[in-house]
């Protein structure tokens, strides 16, 4: 399960790091987080509450499955 | 671990990119709807993800009709109460959009949306499907539980069709996709509107949320047997 974890982060970080790619040199960064649509800053939200969330379904999938071996 | 669990992580990586892609992409500017038809990624999804998660109790309530095994009935039940759930969401978001497409720019009065065949069908689909626990509740018999429910889900799946596809499409609504809504609110039409885009998120969508479904199902099902572990002899 720690294997999947970090599996998991890794394709989260290069994800972002994407991102950061994307986002060369301070300005456009600016650009993209504080210009006046600021819709960017909404998808950074959804994503952290999207991700959250998986992570705590992981983690009560993990606390099943170890009772489900206590149980055998 | 992982060949057992990919489907988790594809889902995680389908609505993520649901998320960057729905909210980012540019869209067809339709009248009324205008950037809100970006709620098709999430509201819409909810629905389809209802439809798939029912279709699969159905199809364990009739597996367990022919084996009489527990083990189906649980996962029969547990199908239904995310499908449910995913209803519940769906209405609220609906509620949520038709407020401000509906009421707002469309200036329908409030009347006329309480009296939508979609909005009304959709209402006795969810309380159907609510009387299923209800009914599950109400039983001592284990036996007898399970048999008397897996029938009324049956029922409660045929009832499905009529009550939010077939009725709202005879009396026009103004949901889009009915007959009577090319005048009014513009209607997801799959070659004009919805163009191929649009499709290319809506479907990833759709398949990562139901994966997202399937999941919490799964989670349910596993607590449920253990909990009645003594009850079911494999």
């Amino acid at each position: 399960m720690n294997k999947i974890l970090s599996r998991l982060l890794l394709i989260v970080v290069s994800l972002l790091s994407s991102n950061l790619l994307f986002a060369q040199g301070a300005d456009s960064f600016d650009e993209t987080m504080r210009g006046s649509g600021k819709i960017y800053v909404v998808v950074a939200i959804c994503l952290t509450i999207l991700i959250g969330l998986f992570i705590y379904l992981f983690l009560v999938d993990r606390k099943i499955s170890r009772l489900e071996k206590e149980g055998k | 671990m992982v060949k057992k669990n990919w489907w988790k992580i594809l889902s995680l990586l389908l609505l993520i990119y649901t998320v960057v892609a729905g909210f980012l992409m540019k869209v067809p500017d339709l009248p009324i709807i205008h950037q809100s038809i970006r709620n098709l990624f999430f509201h819409v999804c909810m629905w389809f993800g209802m439809m798939i998660l029912f279709i699969i109790s159905f199809v364990y309530s009739m597996k367990y009709l022919r084996g009489f095994n527990l083990r189906n009935d649980i996962i029969a039940q547990q199908f239904a109460a995310v499908g449910t759930f995913f209803g519940i969401l769906g209405y609220t978001t609906g509620a949520i959009w038709a407020n401000y497409t509906w009421i707002t720019d469309q200036s329908q009065s409030l009347g006329s949306v309480l009296k939508e065949p979609k909005l009304i069908g959709a209402a006795i689909a969810l309380l159907i499907y609510g009387e299923y626990f209800v009914l599950r509740g109400s039983f001592n018999d284990i036996d007898k539980k399970a048999r008397i429910s897996a029938v009324y889900n049956i029922f409660a799946f045929a009832m499905l069709f009529p009550s939010i596809w077939i009725i709202p499409r005879l009396v026009g609504s103004l949901h889009p996709g009915a007959p009577g809504s090319d005048t009014g609110n513009p209607a997801l039409n799959a070659q004009k509107d919805l163009d191929a885009t649009m499709r290319m998120v809506f479907y990833p969508a759709v398949i990562g949320w139901t994966l997202v479904g399937v999941w919490l199902a799964n989670l349910r099902i596993r607590i449920q047997l253990i909990k009645d572990k003594s009850l079911i002899n494999e």
